[in-house]
């Protein structure tokens, strides 16, 4: 069983780096997908499989796993080379990414023997089934955790708020849900193209627990996941403020790389830049 | 029972009812079942199964989508979930969770379409399910079951909860005849051969199965006429019909619902392929159905009066395709 608070924050930061790397060259390879949130979640992910999440990649369908149930499923690059990363299936699958025959389809198509726990693309559906699960665990009285990673543009979907109001009523407590708040979506800044805010406000009159943290610091993101652990009575939201495109310096905070992939040039620099970034880190950790 | 039992001594009921009492009967025989229903437990009569089992039972408020979602989520932890709403609102208000949370994740969801055909009446249009068979039919892993009277949607209720994957049943409140009993046998995807005839195959579903066999039975002494209940739309049992129309040589198909994309669209699909059935010559044939139309307020009978789908009509096109 990986994870469960054996790995330094450090160590997990890399980890993260190192998924964003796997992503470019997928995205390069595939010539299509969605970089920007797919990078701005990497820290989020590495933290999930390699501290918060009880799983077992060698038995991908265990009883006891906790679900990871992906809803904003166009981060998949991110999501898959974080599952590989893992151990759920070898590293050299990635690049068969949205290939004829391959288990890794452009949107997330659900798959156990790879770790993929539900289908996802159409936005807005995820959480209504994260629900469906937390609340088969509360009806067998099971121990599972479900955390359901959703994206802040896909809250202007309708389903979305019927799930809100549904789980804030029947106290989900064994459900948590990672918002990735980084602010783009297809057409530009999510406050420009239909506004979210006061969005804390918003979930915590639906009678959810919420905290706001920053997306890329790992203590945060472990925190807040123990915090939600705690809570007794109601499911909670962690909103992760996250920078799209993190760590690739041309793609950071621009919605136009929402859903483009790299040229060969771009991808090559944007692999420089995280190999840099990683030998900084691993520089720093011998400090 | 005999065709003559049921004519002379006739006895009617509601689909909606033959599940209401099966799904009571299935939470007792199996502690996966969990009903999940957007805000009409009444009228769809899931308050029977929410009265034995109040624990297992979900109230999901006005929210069809979310419900589709949860019950997709229930099934991959394990549950067998029925989703309840009237047809016209499960299926189209949740038709984007249902192509992809329930079909192409193939979840083990049940989802129960209430007050389909006319059965909403007076409620008009907006209530009345006549396009359901074909949305449902069409999504891929989708099974489609539509009884042809009480005793068969219990039957049916249970059946499905035996087989892994989505399967749409759809029910109505109309109080039709009466027609199989506890020992008439039912099989998904086996269609059933209520009377014997050679002259013409009437293939029908839901509450026009006993109309036609009214029919069928008036006109004895003018045509031997065989009535086919296809109660699984899909899989569609290719061989019945193919035995059937090969004895009679003619198709009539009859479905409270369009004529566009269900259950007499399925027949045509199959007969018009020669490689599949094999048959040298093209089988005369008639849809009978909605005509490509909304319905309105009215009752049951007068909207089936209206768009053609009583005896007189069926008999009418009858003759036609008899005199071909």
């Amino acid at each position: 069983m990986l994870g469960q608070n054996n790995m330094l924050a450090q160590e997990i930061s890399n980890l993260a780096i190192e998924i964003r790397e796997n992503l470019i060259k997928m995205l390069l390879e595939a010539g299509s997908g969605h970089p920007a949130g797919a990078l701005g979640m990497a820290d989020v992910l590495a933290t999930l499989y390699f501290d918060v999440l009880k799983h077992d990649p060698s038995n991908p369908t265990w009883e006891e796993r906790d679900r990871v149930v992906l809803s904003n499923g166009h981060i998949c690059p991110g999501f898959y080379a974080t599952l590989a990363e893992a151990g759920y299936f070898p590293k050299s699958e990635l690049m068969s990414l949205r290939k004829i025959d391959s288990r890794l389809q452009g949107h997330p198509h659900y798959n156990l023997e790879i770790g993929i726990e539900n289908t996802s693309g159409p936005l807005g559906q995820a959480l209504s089934q994260a629900i469906g699960m937390a609340t088969a665990f509360k009806l067998d009285q099971k121990p599972n955790r479900v955390y359901c990673l959703m994206s802040d543009g896909e809250q202007q979907e309708g389903q979305n708020w019927e799930a809100f109001m549904y789980a804030g009523d029947r106290r989900l407590n064994n459900l948590t849900v990672l918002i990735d708040r980084n602010n783009i979506q297809i057409s530009g800044y999510t406050e420009d193209v239909m506004p979210l805010q006061p969005f804390k406000h918003k979930l915590e009159a639906f009678r959810w627990n919420v905290l706001d943290i920053d997306g890329h610091n790992i203590e945060a993101i472990i925190d807040a996941c123990h915090q939600a652990q705690a809570i007794q009575e109601q499911p909670t939201a962690i909103i992760c403020n996250t920078i799209p495109g993190k760590d690739v310096d041309f793609m950071e905070n621009l919605p136009y790389w929402h859903g483009k992939p790299p040229s060969k040039k771009e991808a090559a620099e944007a692999i420089d830049e995280l190999e840099e970034l990683e030998e900084e880190n691993l520089a720093q950790s011998k400090i | 029972m005999k065709l003559t039992d049921y004519l002379n001594n006739p006895t009617y009921g509601s689909t909606r009812d033959g599940f209401g009492v099966g799904l009571k009967d299935l939470g007792g025989q199996n502690v996966q079942v969990i009903v999940l229903c957007a805000d009409l437990s009444e009228s769809t009569r899931v308050n029977w199964f929410k009265e034995a089992f109040p624990d297992r039972y979900l109230e999901m408020g006005v929210a069809e989508e979310n419900m589709i979602g949860i019950a997709a989520g229930l099934a991959l932890a394990g549950k067998i979930p029925y989703a309840i709403s009237y047809s016209t609102f499960v299926v189209n208000n949740a038709l984007g969770p249902i192509r992809s949370s329930v079909c192409y994740t193939n979840t083990n969801v049940k989802i129960v379409g209430g007050h389909a055909g006319f059965s909403a009446g007076p409620d008009g249009a907006t209530h009345q399910a006549l396009e359901d068979i074909a949305t449902m039919r069409v999504l891929p892993n989708m099974k489609v079951i539509v009884p042809c009277d009480q005793e068969e949607s219990r039957k049916a209720t249970i059946a499905i909860s035996k087989e892994v994957g989505p399967y749409y049943l759809r029910v109505g409140k109309f109080q039709s005849l009466n027609i199989t009993t506890k020992e008439t046998p039912f099989e998904i995807g086996k269609a059933t051969t209520l009377k014997d005839g050679s002259d013409l195959t009437i293939i029908a579903c839901g509450s026009m199965v006993a109309e036609c066999l009214t029919v069928a039975h008036k006109l004895e002494k003018d045509y031997s006429i065989e009535v086919i209940n296809m109660h699984t739309i899909k899989p569609l049992d290719y061989e019945s019909i193919l035995k059937s129309v090969k004895k009679t040589g003619a198709v009539l198909t009859v479905e409270e619902h369009q004529k566009a994309g269900g259950l007499g669209s399925a027949v045509a699909e199959f007969l018009s392929q020669p490689a599949l059935t094999r048959l040298k010559n093209s089988i005369p044939m008639k849809i009978i159905g909605v005509d490509d139309s909304f319905g309105e307020s009215g009752t049951v009978k007068e909207l089936l009066e209206k768009h053609k789908l009583t005896a007189i009509y069926i008999t009418k096109e009858i003759d036609i395709l008899m005199t071909r």
